[in-house]
């Protein structure tokens, strides 16, 4: 049992928990699946500046806090008792396009060769870790969900700005994977 | 305290909402109750965010190399977990409207509307590029950083500074 909880988790498995956490946050108190919102209320606890949008009581948007820093200790749980040790199975196409910038460690879930302190200070290890964060944190604040709250509890709820919403996600992914990312990795 | 809470309010009144995650800051909602800021009383959603984390590792739906698959159309992995995660969470909403099944404390379980704006547009395009490129959103990046990778902890900080530089020029951003 222990040895197919390792494995990595079918698709079905996967998505049929994660949509259980929109009842589940629900049912326990009334609340939202959103992760995004959380950089919000680091905002208002750490730095409002005195600007309106960070002006309210986060501390009654403490839960998904406590929820976030569950996130971060159920990773940590799992890579520490449920550690797979084989390699990260890929895409054979996507292998080979890799290689061709030098990426073919496949050791860990987060490619080891891009995201690590020594590439922080090269200009493509910034513009990875650090443009990619301050794009990532922008733009779901801008659009009022990331994929937790649009995608998954937007979309259940059957909200069509949602829809919109989680459209733009995947066409502005689909334009980076396809066209920004490539650039990246040759620099 | 008060002088905060009015202040607040005054401002949401005086500028449109347009993000609907924060239900404290909405009269009709019943969130954000005294009692609901005890401690023993959030443990309960750390204890769901580390069932969540446990799911994204053990799914590889942290995985770079997941994302870029799904953008590159290579794999149909996410686009099953994602799916999936939204029939299960539409079957789960219409059981508790038809049901009108309760909170645990209880209460009646409500749901909002979210309103059209530019910024579902115009930010998603912006997230998602960032997505691509991180190869993981919000949660994600909160069980990189627990899974081991600590340089992930530059990238969280520096999506609570894009949040940060939003909310700075929110008023001049079409929304």
């Amino acid at each position: 049992m222990l040895e197919l909880i390792r494995q990595p988790w079918h698709w079905s498995t996967a998505g049929i928990l994660i949509g259980l956490i929109v009842p589940l946050l629900l049912i326990l108190g009334n609340k939202s699946f959103g992760i995004s919102a959380n950089l919000r209320h680091i905002c208002a606890a750490c730095f409002p500046a005195d600007i309106s949008f960070f002006k309210y009581d986060w501390k009654k948007e403490i839960w998904n806090i406590f929820f976030a820093v569950g996130i971060i200790l159920g990773g940590f749980l799992a890579v520490t008792y449920l550690h797979d040790p084989e390699q990260v199975k890929v895409a054979p196409t996507l292998v080979s396009d890799l290689a061709q910038f030098g990426i073919d460690d496949y050791t860990n879930l987060v490619p080891n060769q891009l995201f690590n302190w020594h590439s922080l200070l090269t200009i493509k290890g910034f513009l990875f870790i650090v443009v990619g964060g301050f794009l990532v944190g922008f733009g779901t604040r801008y659009a009022g969900g990331c994929t937790s709250g649009h995608a998954i509890s937007g979309l259940a709820n059957l909200q069509l700005p949602s829809l919109v919403a989680t459209i733009c996600f995947m066409v502005g992914g689909f334009i980076s994977a396809n066209l920004i990312v490539p650039f990246l990795l040759k620099l | 305290m008060s002088k905060i809470k009015s202040g607040a309010t005054a401002n949401i009144a005086e500028t449109m909402n347009t993000d609907f995650e924060v239900r404290s800051l909405d009269a009709q909602t019943v969130n954000g109750g005294e009692k609901d800021m005890s401690f023993l009383r959030n443990l309960k959603f750390m204890l769901a965010g580390i069932f969540f984390g446990l799911i994204l590792v053990k799914s590889e739906v942290i995985s770079w190399f997941r994302i870029q698959e799904m953008f590159r159309l290579e794999s149909f992995h996410m686009y099953g977990v994602i799916g999936t995660a939204v029939v299960v969470g539409i079957i789960s909403i219409l059981l508790i409207k038809k049901l009108k099944i309760k909170t645990i404390h209880g209460d009646a379980i409500e749901f909002q509307d979210k309103r059209f704006t530019k910024g579902q547009v115009i930010g998603g395009l912006i997230f998602g590029l960032g997505w691509a490129i991180t190869g993981a959103c919000p949660g994600p990046l909160l069980a990189q950083l627990g899974s081991g990778v600590g340089v992930i902890s530059i990238t969280i900080l520096s999506a609570v500074a894009g949040t940060w530089v939003y909310g700075k020029f929110r008023d001049k951003l079409p929304n």
